[in-house]
């Protein structure tokens, strides 16, 4: 059985693809709390330190994607799929990118199956 | 009575050096109003460009600014506040269209709360002065306060009005000159603000630059003239302003949200009586500006002895909760900022059904008659387990996490269970275990036999992940100056050495 934790939709890879084009190399983080919480974060690679103790929860278009340790202790049951939005009203104050051209990108989950939780964790 | 919506005008500016300034790129975007999900009026799209103008104008004011008095700055505050009071219903009938909040919090909460943040740092400024000491026979030693110079706040949408006061009061009060970004969902009543106070102010003490943070947003926080750093948001950007600000070696004040405890002991069902109403409505309080509030109390911990009996008067108080037109003095709960935010909380009612959480009541979208293209939910309530992740995350909706506990130790080990640490409330009619429970939360803030009261005279800030540095109180003053030490010596001899 071929399960992934993160994947990315067909929509949320085009915006990544122009994000691309304009900025260079870019890498995510995701996000929590306050107002635009749990979402993830596009930043240019060269901007982000990623916290050393971050884990990777995969790749999207080739960039690399993170989560805070202790959060990937609750997300770890979940399977991720970064979708996008668009967004008439610019939305928010964070600084993740897509936000500039009128996107947000966002984080859907699915839980995992018990059997699927057994493979996925088997292969940490 | 419901308010009417009043007419704005089409497209406002960027604030800068006292003018209304057209962005560089010439372009706009929608304000969406959450209310009705239509077009408020168009905001600016800025870019460094405008940035660089506004730290300009902010530098170029700081010159003059930094040299006024506390009398003066005090004046000036105060009539700020008597502006805003004058214009209380405008801009709370704005800042419930921007935002989506109920008319009744704006009217008797927000706005009251700005006015007074401003009254509360004009005074304290009047009453504190810097410290002396005879450090021997012949050295004194001062410590003097001196304003950082120009300061970057960027502020949330969740209380455009409120979060913009906690930042806009301290540093105007300590002798600043601000650059702010407000967020870009909820612009509007913060520029009717400015509008309301701009003969009140120097030219340039305050600038607005309004739009999406991505690059705006780096450029404020590495710029070499700017100072300071205030940010309210979520974690991650926390961290890149954080990172940011080791470039110029500038300090920041960080507020990124909780998932805040409210536990119930069983002593307050000792009695049915007054104080055991105010717990239930203390425990519905997270519906409080339908969720959206960093403090949410959007965990429950109930002693099991009272489960039961408690929840099921809980849920009989939520069923007469009015939801509906945020303009409507009657109703308690209103939209949700945005069209995005309504769908987030959505995926989250969805993730906790997954999880095998049991929903008590709500789980389902609000559908208003009024304006069935507003962003709506109804308030939901889940028992589940701390470990799952409508109990870990911060949903910010109207969405709360109950579980149970037997005993104290119990109580603190769920509450103390999150990466959060921002809110908290305890509940009970034992004073021991009050004091108890309150200082064993690893919180910032622990309301006792209350919940979501936020005076301008108690710190607020969190622990752990969320955040860094405290709003409010007069020791925010501090996060806005530097400390210099003047050390004299009246003694003239040589020290000897050389």
């Amino acid at each position: 059985m071929n399960i992934e934790r993160l994947s990315v939709t067909p929509e949320a890879a085009e915006v990544i693809e122009k994000l691309k084009q304009e900025n260079g190399e870019l890498v995510f983080n995701q996000s929590g709390g306050c107002c635009d919480g749990t979402a993830p974060m596009c930043y240019k690679k060269s901007d982000f330190y990623v916290p050393s103790r971050n884990v990777k929860l995969g790749e999207i278009c080739g960039c690399e994607f993170f989560i805070d340790k202790d959060q990937f202790e609750y997300f770890r049951h979940s399977q991720i799929t970064i979708d996008v939005k668009e967004e008439k009203s610019a939305f928010g104050n964070s600084f993740s990118l897509e936000i500039d051209l009128g996107y947000q990108f966002i984080t859907k989950s699915r839980i995992f199956t018990d059997e699927e939780y057994a493979i996925i964790e088997g292969r940490l | 009575m419901a308010y009417v919506k009043p007419t704005y005008k089409s497209q406002y500016e960027n604030f800068i050096a006292g003018e209304w300034v057209a962005p560089q790129s010439g372009e706009y975007f929608d304000n969406i109003s959450p209310v009705d999900g239509e077009v408020l009026t168009k905001i600016p799209r800025s870019n460094e460009a405008d940035v660089e103008l506004a730290i300009q104008a902010a530098n170029k004011a700081f010159q003059s600014y930094k040299h006024t008095s506390v009398v003066e700055r005090s004046i000036m505050l105060n009539k700020v506040a008597d502006a805003i009071e004058a214009n209380l219903e405008a801009l709370a009938i704005a800042e419930t269209l921007d935002n989506g909040k109920t008319i009744r919090e704006t009217l008797f909460a927000d706005i009251p709360l700005v006015v007074d943040h401003f009254r509360y740092f004009a005074s304290v400024i009047r009453a504190e002065s810097g410290t002396v000491a005879d450090i021997d026979e012949t050295t004194i030693s001062q410590e003097i306060y001196e304003p950082y110079g120009v300061v970057a706040q960027i502020i949330p949408w969740n209380f455009p009005l409120l979060m913009a006061a906690w930042k806009l009061a301290p540093a105007l009060a300590a002798g600043n000159c601000i650059v702010m970004k407000p967020a870009s969902a909820t612009p509007m009543s913060i520029l009717l603000l400015m509008e309301a106070i701009q003969d009140v102010l120097p030219k340039g003490v305050v600038n607005i630059i309004n739009g999406a943070g991505g690059k705006i947003g780096k450029y404020l926080s590495t710029h070499p003239d700017v100072k300071k750093v205030g940010f309210t948001g979520e974690t991650t950007t926390g961290q890149l302003i954080m990172q940011y600000a080791t470039e110029n070696i500038i300090p920041t004040t960080l507020e990124l949200g909780g998932k805040s405890p409210n536990i119930f002991f069983e002593s307050i069902m000792a009695a049915d009586d007054e104080f055991f109403d105010k717990a239930i409505e203390g425990l519905i309080l997270f519906a409080f500006n339908s969720g959206e509030v960093c403090t949410c109390p959007s965990r429950a911990l109930i002693q099991e002895s009272i489960y039961e009996p408690f929840m099921k008067r809980v849920l009989e108080r939520m069923e007469a909760i009015k939801l509906g037109n945020p303009l409507d003095v009657a109703n308690m709960m209103g939209a949700q900022c945005s069209l995005n935010q309504k769908e987030k909380i959505l995926e989250y009612i969805k993730i906790g059904k997954e999880e095998g959480a049991e929903c008590l009541i709500g789980g389902e979208v609000y559908e208003s008659a009024t304006y069935p293209n507003g962003f709506y939910i109804q308030p939901t309530v889940f028992k589940g387990h701390n470990k799952m992740r409508i109990f870990q995350e911060e949903i910010f909706g109207p969405v709360l996490a109950v579980t149970t506990f037997k005993d104290e130790a119990e109580a603190l080990a769920i509450a103390n269970d999150t990466i959060y640490g921002l809110g908290s409330g305890v509940w009970s009619r034992d004073a021991h275990q009050l004091h108890k429970i309150s200082r064993g939360i690893e919180a910032g803030r622990v309301w006792v036999n209350c919940y979501h009261m936020y005076p301008s005279h108690a710190s607020f800030g969190g622990y752990k992940k969320s955040g860094l540095g405290r709003e409010t109180h007069m020791m925010m003053l501090n996060s806005y100056r530097h400390t210099k030490n003047i050390l004299t010596s009246y003694n003239k001899s040589a020290m000897g050495f050389f």
